[in-house]
C-alpha cells in the first residue's frame, strides 16, 4: 500500500526533473553556440560602452510641448468643454457629496454604520461580531488619534474611488475572462496601469482635470482597478464546466449564462478582487495629497515638512485601520460565500439588512444629542511620545553597537559591498551584452516571443536615453527583490509550518502593506541615511508582505499524499521541506517572485525621496518642476524594467501550469 | 434567430451608450472656479511643503477669518502645480514664490491669468553650507577655493572617493552640478529626494558631530537649532546663471514675491487688498515657523500666538476704510 502510494508521486518527481534538466539543457547548448559567434560579433562592431546617444530619441521636447498645448487649450477647445472637465466636475460632485452625507450622519452615525454593516457582511454570527469589534475600534482609534475629519475626507474619496476602480475593472474582467485572446491583449495594459508610477502622470492629469480631488480620483482609480480586472476574469475562467453544461443543455443563452451561472460562481473571486483594489486605493492615499486632495494623505505629508514622525504616524495609523476595517469585512463577506445560508429568523436575509439601517437611521438622529463632530476631549496626542521613542531608537540602534556597529554601519558597507559593485557591474556591461543577456534569460525560462518582448522592452529604455539611469534603479530592484524574497520565502516556511506565527504576523503584515511609506521614509533615513539603502529598505517593507503570504499559501496546499508519502519513507523534516515541499510549490514561489518584482517596482518613485536617485528622482522632479518630459520618460522606463522583470520571471509557471 | 438577437441587443447597448454620452455632453462643462460655498467671502490659498510659507498662509488665514469675516480654505501642494491652480483659478494667491522664471512668462506675460502682487518682505537666500563645529575647527573651509582640501571629509558611501554634498527637494532650484564641474570642484551630488530626508539627515550628522556640506537656504526654521556656516562662492553677478551649464557662481538673493489670480485680483475686494499688503520681516516670519516646527504648535496656534502679540505689524496690513 505504501509503496503504490508513493510510486507515482516519486514518478511524478522524477520526470519533472529530468524534464526540466532536458529542456534547459539543450537551450544551453544553442545558448552556447550562440554566444561564441555574436560575442566576438559585438566586441568587433560596437566594443564597450553605454547606449549609443546616436540611437536615442528625444521624446521630452515633444512631451513639454503638448503640456504647453494642454494649459494654452483647456479652456477653450470642446475636448475640454464637453467631455473632459465634465469628468472632472462629476469627480469633484461625487466625492463632496459622499462627504457631505458622511458629515450629516455625525460621528455617531458614521461609526454605527461601519460597525453594523460590517457585521451584517460577515454573517451576524460569532464571526460577525469579531468582525463589527474590528471595525468598531478602527474608527474609535481615529477619533482618538484626532484624525476624524481627516478620516471622513479620506473616506469619501474612497468611496468614490473603489466604486470606479470596480467597476472599471469589472467592466475590463468581463471580455479578459471570456475571450482569450482579450485576456492576452488586456494583460500589459493592466501590468502598465500597475507598474507605471502615479507620481509619472499626476501632472498632465493636474493640467487636464485640475488640482485637487479629480486628478486624485482618477490616479487612484488607474492604479486600484487591475486586480479587480484580472480576479474577474480569474473567476469567470475557472467557472466549474459541470454547471455551465447544465446551464447550456437547459437551452439558456450566452447572457442567461453569464448572468446566473458564470458570474455567481466567480463571486468569490471578484470579492477577492475587491479587497485587493480596496487595498491598492488606500496605499494611494498620500500620492492623493500631493496635489490637494486633502484628507490623512495630507495630514501624513505636512507632518513630513517639520519631520514630525509622531504626527505622520497619528495620520498613518488611520489608514492601516481603515485597510484593516475593509480586508476584515470583505475577508469574512467572501468566506461566508459558499456556506449554506440558514433560513428564517430576524436575524437573516433581507430583515437583517432593515433592522442594520433602522439602527444606523437611530446613530444619525443621536447627533443631536451628542453633536456632530468627535468629543474634543476625547482626543490623545501621540505625538510627542511617538518622537521621543523614535529619537530613542535612533540614538541606540544607528550606530555604537558592539560588534556590528548599528544600522549605519551596515548601510554603509550595504551600499559599499552590494549596491556599488551590481551598479559598476551593470554599467560596465556593454550594452549590446546586456540586450544578449536579458534575451538569453527570457527565452532559457521562456519561448522566442517572450525573450523578444524581453529585449524589446530594454531596447526601448536606450532609444528613451536613460539607460545609465536605468542600470542604477535596476540594480536597486534587483537587490531588494533578492533581500525580499530570502525574507518573504524564509517567513513564509515558517507561517505554513506554524499556523499561530502566522496569526500573529498578519496584523503586522497589513500594516506593511497599507502604512504610506511616507510614515516610516523619515526614520529610516535617520537609521541608515540618505542612500540607496534607505530606499531598498522602503521597498522590502511594502513587497514583503505578498510574498509571505503567496509563499505560506503555496506551502499549505502541496498535495498531503506526496507529504504523507515522504514522511512515511523516514524523511526528515528538512528533507521534506527541501525536496518534496519546494519543488511542488514552485509555481507558488515564482508567482511570489513575480509579485515582487511589481511591489518592488511599485516604491522606485518613493526611494527617490530618501536617496535612491536614479529614475525615482526623475519622476519625483518631473512632477516638482513641472517637467513632464523628465517625469514621464523616468515613468515608461520603469513600465519597460517592468516588463523585463516580469518576462524573466512568469513564463515557466504558466508554461508548466499548461503543461499540466 | 439567435443570432439576430445577439446584434440587436449589442446595437441597442451601443446606441444606449452613446446616447448616455451624448447628454453629457450637451452643454459646456464649467471651467472656472467652483461654486462658492459662502457667496464672494470664501479665499483659498495654497500651502507649499516648507514650514515659513506655512507660516505666512497660517498668519493671513487668521487675520482674514478674525478681522474681514473671510472663510479660508486651504490646499497643499508643490510650487508648479500651485502655478497652474492660480491661473485657473482654483487658488487665489501665492503668498511667497522663490522666482519661477518660466510659469511667470506663461502665465503673467503671455495668459494674463496671473498677476503681481507685490514683495512678500522676506528675503530668500540660497547657498552652501556647512556646521559652526565644522568651520570653527577649519576657518579657511569658508572659502570655496579651499573645499577641495577637505573633499575627504565630506566623503559617503554614497559620494565614493569625492565629497559629498547634500541637496534636498527638487522643488528648490539648484545649480550645484553645474557650479561643481564649472569650478573643478572634488565633489558630487546626492539628491535625498525631499526636504524632510535632507533636514533628517543633516539633524543626525549634527548631532554626531560629523562633517557636512549641504545645499541649504534662509529663511529655514533648522537654523534656530543646527548652526550653519555659509561658503563663499564666486560673487553673484547680474546674467551670471543665465546659462544653466556654464553656472559658476554663487546664488542670488531673492526677494519673495506674491501673486494673484488675475480676476481674484480684480474682483476680490478686501481679501486681495488685504494679500498685497501683507508684507513681514525675514525674522517675523521664523519667529512663527519655529513655533511650528520647533514648539509643535498647529499652524492655527501659532499664527494665533503672533497676530495678537503685533497688532501694529498687521493692523496696517487692513484695507483703508
Amino acid at each position: 500500500m505504501t509503496a503504490a502510494v508513493s510510486a507515482p508521486a516519486a514518478r511524478k518527481v522524477a520526470s519533472f526533473r529530468d524534464l526540466a534538466r532536458h529542456r534547459v539543457g539543450s537551450k544551453l547548448v544553442v545558448l552556447g553556440a550562440l554566444a561564441l559567434v555574436l560575442v566576438p560579433l559585438g566586441i568587433g562592431l560596437w566594443g564597450s560602452g553605454s547606449w549609443p546617444a546616436a540611437l536615442t530619441v528625444d521624446v521630452s521636447g515633444p512631451l513639454d510641448d503638448a503640456n504647453a498645448w494642454v494649459v494654452d487649450n483647456r479652456e477653450t477647445h470642446p475636448l475640454f468643454l464637453y467631455f473632459l472637465l465634465h469628468l472632472s466636475n462629476t469627480a469633484t460632485d461625487a466625492v463632496t457629496a459622499v462627504h457631505n452625507a458622511l458629515d450629516a450622519m455625525g460621528w455617531t452615525g458614521v461609526l454605527a454604520a461601519g460597525v453594523l454593516f460590517a457585521w451584517r457582511a460577515a454573517g451576524l454570527g460569532r464571526k460577525g461580531i469579531k468582525v463589527a469589534a474590528t471595525a468598531l475600534g478602527a474608527f474609535a482609534v481615529c477619533g482618538l488619534l484626532g484624525m476624524w475629519e481627516a478620516t471622513l475626507l479620506t473616506i469619501a474619496l474612497m468611496i468614490v474611488a473603489v466604486v470606479a476602480a470596480a467597476l472599471l475593472g469589472v467592466l475590463i474582467g468581463l471580455p479578459a475572462g471570456l475571450s482569450d485572446r482579450v485576456d492576452r491583449a488586456l494583460r500589459p495594459v493592466l501590468d502598465t496601469m500597475q507598474v507605471l508610477p502615479a507620481f509619472a502622470y499626476l501632472l498632465p492629469f493636474v493640467l487636464v482635470f485640475g488640482t485637487g480631488t479629480p486628478a486624485a480620483l482618477f490616479c487612484t482609480v488607474i492604479y486600484a482597478a487591475p486586480p479587480m480586472a484580472r480576479l474577474t476574469a480569474l473567476g469567470l475562467r475557472g467557472a466549474d464546466p459541470s454547471v455551465l453544461e447544465a446551464s447550456a443543455s437547459l437551452g439558456a443563452s450566452p447572457w442567461q449564462r453569464l448572468r446566473t451561472a458564470r458570474l455567481p460562481l466567480a463571486r468569490k473571486q471578484m470579492l477577492l478582487g475587491l479587497n485587493q483594489t480596496i487595498m491598492m486605493a488606500l496605499s494611494m492615499v498620500v500620492i492623493a495629497a500631493l496635489v490637494g486632495a486633502g484628507g490623512l494623505g495630507e495630514e501624513v505629508y505636512s507632518a513630513l515638512s517639520t519631520v514630525d514622525v509622531g504626527r505622520a504616524l497619528a495620520a498613518g495609523i488611520p489608514i492601516v485601520l481603515i485597510a484593516v476595517w475593509l480586508d476584515r469585512t470583505t475577508a469574512a463577506a467572501g468566506d461566508r460565500i459558499g456556506e449554506s445560508a440558514p433560513g428564517g429568523g430576524p436575524l437573516h436575509g433581507r430583515s437583517a439588512w432593515a433592522l442594520v439601517l433602522a439602527a444606523v437611521g437611530a446613530a444619525v438622529l443621536l447627533r443631536f444629542a451628542v453633536g456632530k463632530a468627535w468629543p474634543e476631549g476625547w482626543t490623545y496626542d501621540i505625538s510627542t511620545p511617538v518622537n521621543k521613542a523614535q529619537d530613542w531608537i535612533t540614538e541606540h540602534f544607528a550606530s555604537g553597537i558592539p560588534v556590528l556597529g548599528g544600522t549605519e554601519v551596515w548601510s554603509e558597507h550595504f551600499t559599499l559591498w552590494v549596491l556599488n559593485p551590481l551598479r559598476d557591474g551593470l554599467t560596465w556591461l556593454p550594452w549590446w551584452s546586456v540586450l544578449l543577456l536579458v534575451a538569453a534569460v527570457a527565452w532559457l525560462v521562456g519561448t522566442w516571443a517572450t525573450a523578444l518582448t524581453a529585449t524589446a522592452s530594454m531596447a526601448a529604455i536606450g532609444v528613451l536615453g536613460v539607460w545609465t539611469k536605468s542600470l542604477d534603479t535596476l540594480s536597486q530592484v534587483l537587490a531588494a527583490l533578492v533581500v525580499t524574497l530570502v525574507l518573504g520565502v524564509l517567513a513564509g516556511v515558517l507561517c505554513a509550518r506554524a499556523g499561530r506565527l502566522e496569526r500573529w504576523l498578519r496584523p503586522v503584515l497589513d500594516a506593511m502593506q497599507t502604512m504610506p511609506q511616507f510614515v516610516y521614509l523619515i526614520p529610516v533615513v535617520a537609521l541608515f541615511g540618505v542612500t540607496r539603502a534607505s530606499a531598498i529598505i522602503a521597498a522590502v517593507v511594502y513587497a514583503l508582505p505578498a510574498v509571505v503570504r503567496i509563499t505560506t499559501q503555496g506551502l499549505r496546499e502541496v498535495d498531503p499524499a506526496a507529504m504523507e508519502a515522504a514522511r512515511s519513507l523516514g524523511a526528515s523534516t528538512r528533507q521534506q521541506l527541501l525536496q518534496v515541499q519546494l519543488p511542488l510549490a514552485r509555481p507558488a514561489l515564482q508567482l511570489a517572485v513575480n509579485q515582487g518584482v511589481v511591489l518592488v517596482l511599485a516604491v522606485v518613485v518613493v526611494g527617490g525621496l530618501v536617496g535612491g536617485g536614479a529614475l525615482g528622482y526623475d519622476v519625483v522632479k518631473g512632477l516638482s518642476r513641472g517637467e513632464m518630459g523628465i517625469g514621464m520618460t523616468a515613468g515608461v522606463a520603469i513600465v519597460c524594467l517592468g516588463l523585463v522583470l516580469d518576462r524573466l520571471t512568469q513564463p515557466a509557471a504558466a508554461r508548466r501550469t499548461r503543461s499540466h | 434567430m439567435r443570432n439576430r438577437t445577439r446584434v440587436l441587443r449589442t446595437a441597442t447597448a451601443v446606441v444606449g451608450a452613446l446616447g448616455v454620452l451624448s447628454l453629457s455632453a450637451c452643454g459646456a462643462a464649467d471651467t472656472g472656479k467652483s461654486k462658492d460655498v459662502g457667496g464672494d467671502k470664501v479665499v483659498r490659498l495654497t500651502v507649499p511643503s516648507w514650514v515659513g510659507a506655512q507660516a505666512n498662509t497660517a498668519v493671513a488665514a487668521y487675520i482674514l477669518k478674525e478681522e474681514l469675516g473671510y472663510t479660508v480654505k486651504s490646499q497643499q501642494m508643490g510650487e508648479v502645480l500651485a502655478w497652474d491652480a492660480l491661473s485657473k483659478g482654483d487658488i487665489d494667491a501665492i503668498m511667497e514664490d522663490w522666482g519661477h522664471p518660466k510659469e511667470e512668462k506663461q502665465y503673467v506675460e503671455t495668459k494674463k491669468t496671473v498677476v503681481k502682487a507685490g514683495d512678500l518682505g522676506v528675503e530668500g537666500h540660497i547657498g552652501w553650507f556647512v556646521p559652526k563645529y565644522f568651520a570653527d575647527a577649519h576657518p579657511d573651509v569658508t572659502d570655496w577655493k579651499n573645499l577641495n582640501k577637505y573633499a575627504k571629509d565630506f566623503r559617503t558611501a554614497e559620494s565614493g572617493d569625492k565629497g559629498e554634498i547634500l541637496e534636498g527637494s527638487p522643488d528648490y532650484v539648484t545649480n550645484d552640478d553645474a557650479i561643481i564641474k564649472n569650478l573643478k570642484l572634488d565633489l558630487k551630488t546626492n539628491y535625498s529626494g525631499s526636504e524632510a530626508a535632507q533636514i533628517t539627515a543633516i539633524k543626525k550628522y549634527a548631532k554626531e558631530k560629523k562633517p557636512f556640506l549641504t545645499y541649504w537656504w534662509t529663511p529655514q526654521w533648522l537654523n534656530a537649532q543646527v548652526d550653519l556656516v555659509e561658503v563663499k562662492l564666486p560673487a553673484y553677478t547680474e546674467g551670471c546663471d543665465a546659462d544653466p551649464k556654464k553656472v559658476a557662481c554663487a546664488y542670488p538673493n531673492t526677494p519673495l514675491q506674491k501673486y494673484l489670480n488675475a480676476d481674484f485680483a480684480k474682483n476680490g475686494g478686501d481679501a486681495a487688498e488685504f494679500l498685497k499688503n501683507f508684507k513681514w520681516t525675514t525674522e517675523q516670519q521664523n519667529e512663527v515657523a519655529l513655533m511650528i516646527a520647533g514648539e509643535k504648535m498647529s499652524p492655527e496656534a501659532a499664527a494665533e500666538k503672533w497676530v495678537k502679540a503685533n497688532e501694529s505689524t498687521w493692523k496696517a496690513w487692513l484695507p483703508k476704510k
